[in-house]
């Protein structure tokens, strides 16, 4: 969490806590919108329905989240979890073997690409735009036409009636706490924060920075295996731009729930909560009878708003 | 670097210092201060390579082919270029829905009247400009970085896009179409067009105080600001200019391809910050290669005609694509990094 990354002045503490605060605040307000607007909405089953859709999201934000934490930025993760679906629908139901070596061999790539990123210097936008074009192809050559069947273990998963909360709830509850423990918790985390924030300090306490790096975009590349799986776990078929649109979406849940472009601040707690937020914006809207047309433009003003409450609390804050 | 100005030179006029020594001594040395010249032959390559394998045949016709569709790329992409030179963390990704947007207000404004010729190519620049401007609003006021900035921008733009051009079945005047179509010289005038916007650029980064300032900002903001350059002026005129440029290229497209779509711009939004890169531009900011925009913009068109005609399906062209942008970023790795 960045409050813990704040230094010891109370009045920046208080502008981390605010910072902190201000993710919650917008999902919170958001649901109870929702619920007002909707109150059958307030069950297990309406829960569920409205934020069924944020589980892959949320993992396609931890894997954004990794890369970003290392200051650099992946504009292949939609694509890739693209890829990882069209695996799920054709390969994984009669060649399970296959399949798997294939995720591991897609996550090797991905590691790979942080190993290069690192060696030669290169800029990771360039880098991972030519990546988003090798996993886009690769999942067409698999599944030229929108198609396929998610094994049936993976459909079953994903409908599990999980006891108490709905599966979303428990998801974010559980990836939330794991992301959180590895970033702020292992001493991985530390250095990919490290890393992030002062390289120089990194390479001159010893460390390999081309690992550290292969290991940071392996991390992503299985986050973002995850958010695949479960897509087509939902989906029950693919298509090769099922999922086009998450590299974007992943982009602006990690930045709204509180990661920055630069110095390794991150907050895995707030990319959970930020991705559920993007997702219940898009309900919402449906909610308010607000035309489709107008959604995608509502979805980039809520984005704004939040931005924009952020600088506020920065220029209350007096910080810079 | 002592003297940061001077290092945007293509290397004509000013050779920038070369603080490590290229990795093939030879074509190192005289591709060194020419970031375009790997785009350009690679262009050439592509070029050459499809011709042969379509024994020889055609070869004009694919080439007036390629510079009639490189002019759009390039138009757009020269704009990405001006902004990714202001600094990292410069993006606009917001070209998509601007040339959407602008495509059809450019087709309403004309509503198939050849005296709205002009006026329609003015709106449609001027919407672009308007986008740029609440781009760098969006920026300076909120202080969020560009790539939020923008894309947050994008989704409020291309909502008014679909608002305003639903149902939208308006042909562009005949005139417009028939100018689209018209050659000069043998050369399409879509490609005359981005070839005089190619120059204005170029002498404006040479020979203009905002396009030295362009280059100052990239490479230190710091110092351009001790320098006493009105650094945020200066961005805001590249963001403006940027989308100016790509409303610019929405009527085009929309008077090329009869008429107004709203996903007209779509694959843009990668392609312009490929080309851009392709063509030697530093991402890390303060070096654009102009020269460079054209070499990588036929370049990928080529490209994708050389696959086609070799047979190679959607799949493997789109993955070996990628593999070529990827090759080529590490190739051109060897010049030196700030």
């Amino acid at each position: 969490m960045s409050a813990a990354l704040a230094p010891r002045r109370s009045p920046a503490r208080r502008v981390a806590t605010l910072h902190a605060l201000l993710p919650v605040a917008a999902l919170v307000l958001l649901l109870a919108a929702v619920f007002l607007k909707q109150p059958r909405a307030m069950s297990y089953f309406g829960i569920n329905l409205l934020l069924n859709l944020a589980i892959p999201v949320m993992f396609a934000t931890l894997a954004q989240m990794m890369v970003l934490a290392v200051s650099d930025l992946d504009l292949s993760i939609g694509p890739f979890v693209s890829l990882v679906a069209c695996i799920g629908a054709t390969l994984m139901p009669e060649q399970p073997a296959l399949a798997v070596l294939a995720l591991a061999a897609a996550v090797g790539v991905y590691a790979l690409a942080g190993a290069l990123i690192e060696a030669r210097q290169l800029p990771s936008i360039v880098v991972t735009l030519g990546l988003s074009f090798v996993w886009l192809g690769c999942a067409v050559l698999l599944l030229p036409t929108p198609g396929g069947t998610a094994p049936e273990w993976l459909r079953d998963a994903m409908r599990w009636r999980t006891p108490l909360l709905p599966l979303p709830i428990w998801m974010a509850i559980v990836t939330a706490i794991a992301g959180h423990l590895l970033i702020t918790r292992s001493a991985f985390g530390t250095l990919v924060r490290g890393l992030g924030g002062n390289p120089g300090a990194i390479a001159r306490a010893g460390w390999n920075m081309v690992r550290v790096r292969a290991g940071v975009y392996a991390i992503a590349g299985l986050f973002g295996v995850c958010a695949g799986l479960m897509l087509v776990g939902q989906a029950t078929s693919a298509d090769a731009n099922i999922a086009s649109r998450y590299t974007l979406v992943a982009i602006a849940a990690a930045i709204l729930g509180g990661a920055e472009f630069t110095g390794g601040k991150v907050s895995p707690v707030g990319a959970v909560i930020g991705a559920l937020t993007v997702t219940l914006a898009a309900s919402f809207l449906t909610f308010l009878n607000i035309a489709p047309d107008w959604q995608v433009g509502m979805q980039g003003l809520i984005l704004v708003a939040v931005l924009g409450l952020r600088a506020a609390i920065d220029l209350v804050g007096g910080r810079r | 670097m002592s003297t940061p100005v001077d290092t945007v030179h293509d290397g004509h006029a000013v050779p920038a210092p070369m603080p490590r020594v290229p990795r093939w001594q030879r074509l190192g040395r005289l591709a060194a201060n020419r970031p375009w010249l790997g785009s350009a032959v690679a262009a050439v390559l592509a070029w050459a390579a499809t011709v042969w394998s379509a024994g020889g045949q055609g070869s004009g016709d694919l080439l007036s082919a390629a510079l009639a569709f490189s002019a759009f790329t390039v138009l757009v992409s020269l704009g990405q270029m001006l902004v990714i030179s202001v600094g990292p963390g410069n993006a606009d990704l917001s070209i998509p829905s601007t040339i959407a947007l602008a495509g059809a207000v450019a087709m309403v404004v004309m509503n198939g009247n050849d005296a709205m010729l002009l006026p329609g190519l003015l709106a449609a620049t001027a919407v672009g400009m308007a986008v740029g401007l609440f781009n760098f609003g969006l920026i300076r006021l909120l202080r969020i970085p560009p790539i939020i900035a923008t894309l947050a921008a994008s989704l409020i733009v291309m909502s008014v896009a679909i608002n305003f051009g639903r149902g939208l079945k308006v042909k562009p005047p005949a005139l417009f179409s028939d100018l689209m179509a018209l050659r000069v010289l043998g050369l399409p005038l879509v490609a005359l067009v981005a070839l005089t916007v190619t120059v204005l650029v170029a002498v404006m980064l040479e020979r203009t105080a905002l396009g030295r300032s362009i280059a100052a900002v990239g490479q230190s903001r710091r110092a351009a600001q001790l320098a006493g350059l009105r650094v945020e002026r200066t961005r805001l005129l590249v963001y403006v200019i940027c989308a100016g440029l790509a409303g610019l290229t929405g009527a085009l497209i929309a008077g090329f391809s009869g008429g107004n779509s709203l996903d007209q711009g779509a694959e843009y939004l990668l392609m312009t910050i490929a080309v851009v890169v392709i063509g030697g531009t530093a991402v890390a900011g303060g070096r654009p290669s102009v020269p460079g925009i054209w070499g990588a913009a036929m370049f990928m068109f080529l490209l994708v005609a050389l696959l086609n005609a070799v047979g190679a399906g959607p799949g493997l062209r789109t993955l070996l694509t990628g593999l070529i942008i990827i090759a080529v970023i590490v190739l051109a790795s060897s010049r030196p990094r700030r």
